[in-house]
């Protein structure tokens, strides 16, 4: 398998709309395993989606086990993923493998529900919460073409201990 | 363009200034890296990476006519401009409390001596002219946990002033 290059901000490719996995076969493995590789070279990531890499579907992985004391799912391929309910806001510092040499504040969902298939086309749902949630959060805005710059808030105010009321 | 200065600007604040020096700057082929502008007690402050071909003097004698022009005073350091390593904060350190002398320095001294590396630090003086209070926020690097600086900064706390530290988890993906 390989690790392929990263795309950076500003290319185009990675504000493309994402389409759906509607073949889950060997290549599509093989390009998680790819995705997978890809991630684990990366500095830190905890999570990569497909555009990253250059293929505009509906995929990604999210890992936030390395993160002791969170309640968390462990290692995640979730393809065509769906946030179906989601509570309460909260603001927090994202970086982004594709945006080097730059972390900003993000407002997020608190708690999520998600529904999504794994890479044998199974239905899976979860319920997280906190650093995960926010994780999946950042990687499924890279399937709808969104980087975190498309969500920056103001880095002046005291808004890690607010929370925003909904 | 491997000439990097570091232009600060200190004047009255009004609408334009911004504009006003960018495009002096800009039309004089500078090229411009990273920037702060806050106003500061009702006046304009900025300190801006600026990248030319031309000596200090040279962007002293371009900027000069327009700062006069709008009442400014400005300064310029040669500079190494060092982009691409923004170091990532690992703790914000929020601080308020009625207004009085040494706020500052209790706590940046404390967080000193504790190994917090100060990376941005704001302030503002907010309330009303009779009862000032006093907002700061620090955002800074260290390896100690937030229990251990929360523990160092309690004197203050004991002093009415609100103390708080939270770590800031920086989430890549």
């Amino acid at each position: 398998m390989a690790v392929r290059e990263i795309l950076c901000y500003p290319d185009l490719n990675l504000k493309r709309i994402s389409t759906a996995v509607e073949n889950f076969d060997k290549s599509l493995l093989d390009f998680i395993q790819d995705l997978e590789d890809t991630m684990s070279v990366g500095p830190g990531a905890v999570g990569i989606a497909a555009p990253q890499i250059g293929n505009n579907i509906r995929a990604l992985i999210v890992d936030v086990s390395a993160k002791k004391k969170i309640k968390q799912h462990g290692h995640l391929i979730l393809i065509n993923p769906e946030i179906t309910q989601w509570e309460g806001l909260k603001i927090g510092r994202e970086g982004c493998l594709s945006i080097p040499d730059y972390t900003g504040n993000v407002i997020r969902a608190e708690k999520i529900s998600l529904s999504a298939q794994n890479q044998f086309s199974e239905t899976i749902t979860f319920e997280m919460e906190g650093y995960e949630a926010r994780a999946v959060q950042h990687e499924i805005d890279h399937l709808d073409g969104l980087l975190f710059l498309d969500r920056l808030v103001s880095r002046n105010n005291d808004l890690f201990k607010r929370k925003i009321k909904t | 363009m491997n000439n990097w200065h570091m232009l600060t600007i200190v004047g009255e604040d009004k609408p334009g200034i911004v504009a006003k020096i960018t495009y002096t700057l800009y039309s004089n082929n500078c090229n411009l890296g990273e920037a702060s502008m806050n106003r500061l007690g009702g006046n304009f402050t900025t300190m801006l990476m600026i990248s030319s071909n031309d000596d200090k003097t040279k962007l002293h004698d371009l900027l000069a006519p327009i700062c006069e022009t709008l009442n400014l005073r400005f300064h310029i350091d040669d500079i190494q401009g060092k982009l691409h390593d923004h170091h990532v904060p690992t703790t914000l350190i929020t601080v308020s409390g009625a207004d009085r002398s040494g706020i500052v320095s209790q706590v940046t001294n404390t967080l000193f001596e504790n190994g917090l590396d100060i990376l941005n630090l704001s302030s503002d003086v907010a309330g009303t002219e009779s009862k000032p209070i006093y907002i700061m926020q620090i955002e800074g690097v260290t390896n100690k946990e937030t229990s251990d600086l929360e523990r160092a900064l309690q004197p203050l706390k004991e002093n009415n002033i609100d103390v708080s530290v939270q770590s800031i988890d920086t989430l890549v993906g």
